[in-house]
């Protein structure tokens, strides 16, 4: 039995090495790209869809089908952790408290939680502009709710950020991208089509409905966020704190 | 021809399918399967790379410099984070198998039972 | 290649190999963190800042909560558990 598996492990150890050989030597050289595809939309992207960051042009505009697909990932994904984790919770968190006694920690901490917020906001807002984006921007928010957690008490967080509060903010973001895309098809366009006014280049309202797509994935990913890092943090003060219901 | 990139690629993807095959907790293993994503991230955006290229954000660069690919980013730059949503789902399944077993070992759980 | 693009890739590839040859949890998740900006670094100097940034975010926000809370849960009911 142990000779089967030694022997299956090596045959794929062989058949592995042999494909990867293959395939690196079929690259392109390293700096040489040579596909048409990328060069067409950076060429693209000013002209027509009044984006000055090709990169987010391409994950909301050209190839929002396949961010969508993305974000319905990442909904299933932080779906299935709270089903997992709360199904055999048999604590009470609701009485905990666990509060952080430093003053500074408390203040400081408090200060840059409302700067991170701040950062997370304009991280989505210039996300057609500049690098950022609502990926990023979405994960910067959701690290500002756990930094309330970190510098005030748990109390504290589970009133802002629990699940009653991020549930509802990340259905409202994978929904709301979806709509805007069955809004395109109410104008007569292709799904996720522009349907308003492109606006100018390089300002904060341009690029046109993309830039409404782009603040419902920053929505999505927050909340997807907020209900995986709100299960895990509930999970462990109920294993530490709490009272058996 | 630098095959550099390329070799990186494969040595993160094979050294993570190496931490996957001989841990002994799944924590860890949850965390070499990461390794062995980036692994994949490496090879887009070495793909895309253009020698003397520059980001692909027109902000202050006319139109028609070079840049490197644009899509290769925007495939990675999802997948990133997407990706540790992945993993947050593989630690959740670890936390529930040590609640029913008492233990993280992947040698433990040679039998599975319903 | 310029020689600031070989030294981000050594450096990713030395981090590789010791976030998977670090066997302790606690270790690992501080080592994967390192990992995960010497991606960062990989990434600039491949003239990708979104997807730097995506991955800094990544390593330095969303991987340290669920990681480091993971294995807080773990070790608690292990202390539990010898009581």
């Amino acid at each position: 039995m142990i000779r089967l598996r030694y022997a299956l492990f090596v045959a794929g150890i062989l058949g592995l090495g042999a494909v990867l050989v293959v395939g690196v030597a079929g690259l392109p050289d390293f700096g040489h790209y040579a596909g048409p595809y990328g060069d067409i939309i950076a060429r693209q992207v000013e002209p027509q869809r009044h984006m000055a960051n090709a990169v987010s042009a391409t994950v909301f505009d050209y190839r929002g089908f396949d961010t969508m697909g993305e974000e319905l990932i990442l909904f299933a994904a932080a779906s299935a952790v709270a089903l997992l984790l709360r199904e055999t919770r048999d604590h009470d968190t609701k009485q905990i408290v666990d509060a952080v006694r430093s003053d500074a920690v408390h203040g400081l901490g408090m200060l840059t939680a409302a700067a991170t917020l701040l950062l997370g906001i304009y991280v989505v807002a210039h996300g057609l502009i500049s690098p950022g984006g609502g990926f990023q921007g979405g994960v910067i928010l959701s690290g500002a709710v756990v930094l309330v957690f970190l510098a005030a008490e748990y109390h504290a967080y589970a009133r802002i950020g629990a699940t009653k509060f991020a549930e509802p903010l990340e259905s409202f973001g994978a929904g709301a991208y979806v709509g805007l895309g069955l809004i395109s098809f109410a104008f007569g366009l292709a799904f996720l089509e522009n349907f308003i006014d492109l606006g100018v280049t390089g300002r904060l309202r341009s690029g046109g409905s993309a830039a409404l797509v782009n603040w419902a994935s920053a929505l999505a990913v927050a909340g997807g966020f907020l209900v995986i890092f709100g299960e895990y943090l509930e999970e462990n003060m109920a294993a530490r704190y709490g009272r058996r219901t | 021809m630098t095959i550099l990139p390329y070799l990186l690629a494969v040595f993160i993807f094979v050294v993570g399918l190496f931490g996957i095959v001989t841990s002994r907790n799944l924590i860890h293993i949850a965390v070499c399967v990461s390794v062995c994503q980036s692994a994949t991230y490496v090879l887009l955006l070495a793909i895309g790379y253009r020698k003397h290229g520059t980001a692909p954000v027109f902000g202050d660069i006319p139109t028609s410099r070079t840049v490197v690919d644009p899509i290769v980013q925007a495939l990675t730059l999802t997948d990133i984070v997407v990706a540790v949503a992945v993993s947050a789902l593989l630690l959740a399944i670890a936390l529930k198998v040590y609640e029913k077993k008492g233990s993280l070992d992947p040698r433990d759980m040679a039998e599975m039972k319903g | 290649m310029i020689p600031l693009q070989v030294v981000a890739l050594l450096f990713c590839a030395v981090a590789a190999l010791c976030t998977v040859l670090a066997r302790d949890v606690i270790r690992q998740s501080l080592v994967f963190s390192i990992y995960g900006f010497s991606l960062v670094v990989l990434f600039v100097v491949l003239q990708a800042p979104d997807v730097a940034l995506s991955a800094l975010v990544v390593s330095g926000i969303a991987y340290p909560v669920v990681l480091v809370g993971a294995i807080a849960r773990v070790h608690g009911e292990r202390k539990r558990r010898s009581r």
